[in-house]
């Protein structure tokens, strides 16, 4: 355990140092989060502008929603897409072969290898946009309620990243699977809005196949006071289901690694 | 008691049928075919701790296959393996640390961070306490002749300096068993000198034992006393150096440039012609007549510039095989 936890120390600081060669690209990281947040809050602004409501969900309610969705979206750049996104460029070129030959776990060195700062701003976003925007929607959350959030949350940040562990890990067969974790971040998007405002064949696509749901909307509905034990034992099974899932896949795929050739 | 010990090693690979052009492309697309390639058949040998081997072959024999069988990044086929006593493609932590692998064509060394980063990142993972590392590090540094470049990005280091340091990363754990495949790819003559001096005062130091592939002969005479010849996937010679050699090492290679151009007719009583391009003229001539070959020619044709060197790995298994001297 101690050895993990000095490993992850060298790892991070070293990718900090990394990042920190190319301040530029701090720079642009940084404003397409805020881009992004915008763009997010003016096309919710439009729709309640008109008067519409999304699935019953309050302006501020929906709010905490893109709250919800911002900070998954920063986890994702801090850690997902830094780590995963790499996985593919590791069987490629081979260099997977360097990580195999260490004595750590490999799923521990690729999920947890680099750290991009750049997401942090938009962690810090969401995780204000939720608060401000619960707050003006008349919760005023207890400490049970706030850990109770907080489990969901993590919840929804593993059943992300086993997801898109899995589609990475498949790259052991097929090699380029760029397109499916693409296919995956899209389909995040979809988060940002509460799920009930989908179409109902949406909905339950989102909630069972995809776990759209489980992602934004559960923990939103958590932090407003309105979430129900199943719905918390459900994310928390789904959570613990897709880990277990990333596991036993990533094991069973390393039987089948060949190497790329020299 | 040997501390690598293969029986039988065998290993295919499934790999794509496909044709060429358009029609292929579709046809492949729709129905894949494939096929098992063999890369490496029925190989034995054992190694004994302290040896220096030498594993010979031309490009796509199947040493590469056979060293990622050995050090378990893949699962052989058939046949068993077993490196210090454990079986590789179960990847024990245990057995990880006791062995390393150098690849001259890969790295694992952070491009943009200087060196000393990427150790601090193996000495967390192999649990190497830091006050410990830091004695590892300056030792091999000094072995190594490594010295500000430790603190340089990767990115801004010479090929030597890279390998050298790749080197340092690879053996920060102590390990017993080292397996090199190409080390020396691409360094100039000095770096290749150096990075052998290195190996062999290693192997001297520490008593590893050590399996390398090269494509130079210069890194297999300095280094190995047994050598491992690998052709089509089987193994066809295993013994000393001195025995190959004595079979192979009538031929030097001669390279000359010509001030005009001749027929190749024009070299005939001066060994064998590998080569006549343009001015540039490479001859095979057997040791013994090394001397008066080359005063000859310097005589007989106004010469540019000479080399003598020792003919590539390739050739010299090449001409192995087509003379039958083994197998």
């Amino acid at each position: 355990m101690g050895r993990y936890l000095r490993s992850l120390g060298a790892f991070w600081s070293s990718s900090l140092a990394m990042e920190l060669e190319y301040p530029l690209n701090a720079l642009i990281e940084l404003l397409s989060v805020l881009g992004n947040l915008a763009g997010s809050v003016v096309v919710l602004a439009l729709f309640y502008g008109r008067g519409h409501d999304l699935g019953g969900w309050s302006w501020d309610e929906a709010l905490v929603v893109l709250g919800v969705y911002t900070l998954l979206d920063g986890f994702t750049s801090t850690l997902l897409q830094p780590n995963l996104g790499a996985i593919v460029n590791h069987v490629r070129t081979g260099s997977l072969d360097f990580v195999l030959l260490k004595p750590i776990d490999s799923q521990f060195w690729l999920s947890a290898r680099s750290f991009s700062p750049w997401g942090l701003p938009g962690v810090l976003a969401g995780l204000a946009l939720i608060w401000l925007a619960a707050r003006r929607a008349g919760a005023s959350p207890s400490l049970p309620t706030l850990l109770g959030t907080g489990l969901l949350l993590v919840c929804s940040a593993l059943i992300l990243y086993s997801l898109w562990f899995v589609l990475a890990a498949t790259s052991i067969w097929f090699v380029k699977v760029w397109n499916a974790t693409e296919v995956l971040r899209s389909t995040l998007v979809a988060g940002r809005f509460p799920v009930s405002a989908y179409p109902p064949a949406l909905r339950t696509l989102f909630t069972l196949v995809l776990p759209v749901a489980f992602l934004t909307t559960v923990p939103a509905e958590a932090i407003l006071g309105r979430t129900t034990l199943p719905w918390v034992l459900a994310s928390l099974g789904m959570a613990l289901l897709s880990l277990a899932l990333s596991r036993a896949l990533w094991r069973y795929a390393l039987r089948y690694y060949t190497s790329a050739s020299s | 008691m040997a501390i690598i010990e293969v029986r039988g090693l065998g290993k295919s690979f499934r790999v794509a049928d496909k044709q060429p052009g358009l029609g292929g492309t579709l046809r492949h697309f729709f129905a894949r075919r494939l096929k098992d390639i063999p890369a490496v058949r029925d190989v034995s040998f054992s190694i004994e701790p302290g040896e220096v081997v030498g594993f010979l072959g031309a490009n796509g024999a199947g040493k590469t296959t056979t060293l990622k069988m050995l050090t378990g990044l893949i699962e052989p086929s058939a046949g068993a393996v077993e490196v210090a006593g454990f079986r590789p493609f179960r990847r024990q932590a245990s057995f990880l640390r006791t062995i390393t692998l150098v690849m001259g064509q890969k790295q694992q060394l952070i491009w943009d961070l200087p060196p000393l980063d990427s150790l601090r990142v193996n000495a967390a993972v192999y649990g190497i306490p830091e006050p410990e590392a830091r004695r590892r590090i300056e030792e091999l540094a000094e072995m190594l002749e490594l010295g500000e470049e430790l603190r340089r990005p990767v990115r801004k280091l010479s090929l030597g300096q890279r390998m050298k340091a790749e080197l340092l990363a690879a053996l920060l754990h102590r390990p017993s068993v080292l397996f090199l495949d190409e080390p020396t790819l691409g360094l100039d003559v000095n770096a290749q000198v150096r990075v052998r001096e290195f190996l062999a005062d290693y192997n001297r130091r520490t008593g590893a034992t050590v399996l390398l592939t090269s494509h130079y002969m210069g890194d297999i005479t300095a280094l190995c006393q047994r050598v491992l010849l690998i052709h089509q996937g089987r193994l066809f010679y295993d013994g000393s150096l001195q025995e190959l050699t004595q079979r192979l090492a009538p031929y030097r290679e001669v390279c000359c440039d010509l001030a005009a151009p001749y027929p190749p007719e024009a070299f005939a009583g001066f060994g064998e012609l590998e080569s006549l391009t343009g001015q540039r003229l490479r001859l095979l001539v057997s040791r013994e007549q090394l001397t008066a070959t080359i005063s000859r020619l310097l005589s007989s044709f106004p010469v540019l510039d000479l080399e003598v060197n020792d003919p590539p790995v390739e050739e010299i298994i090449g001409r192995l095989f087509r003379e039958g001297a083994v197998g």
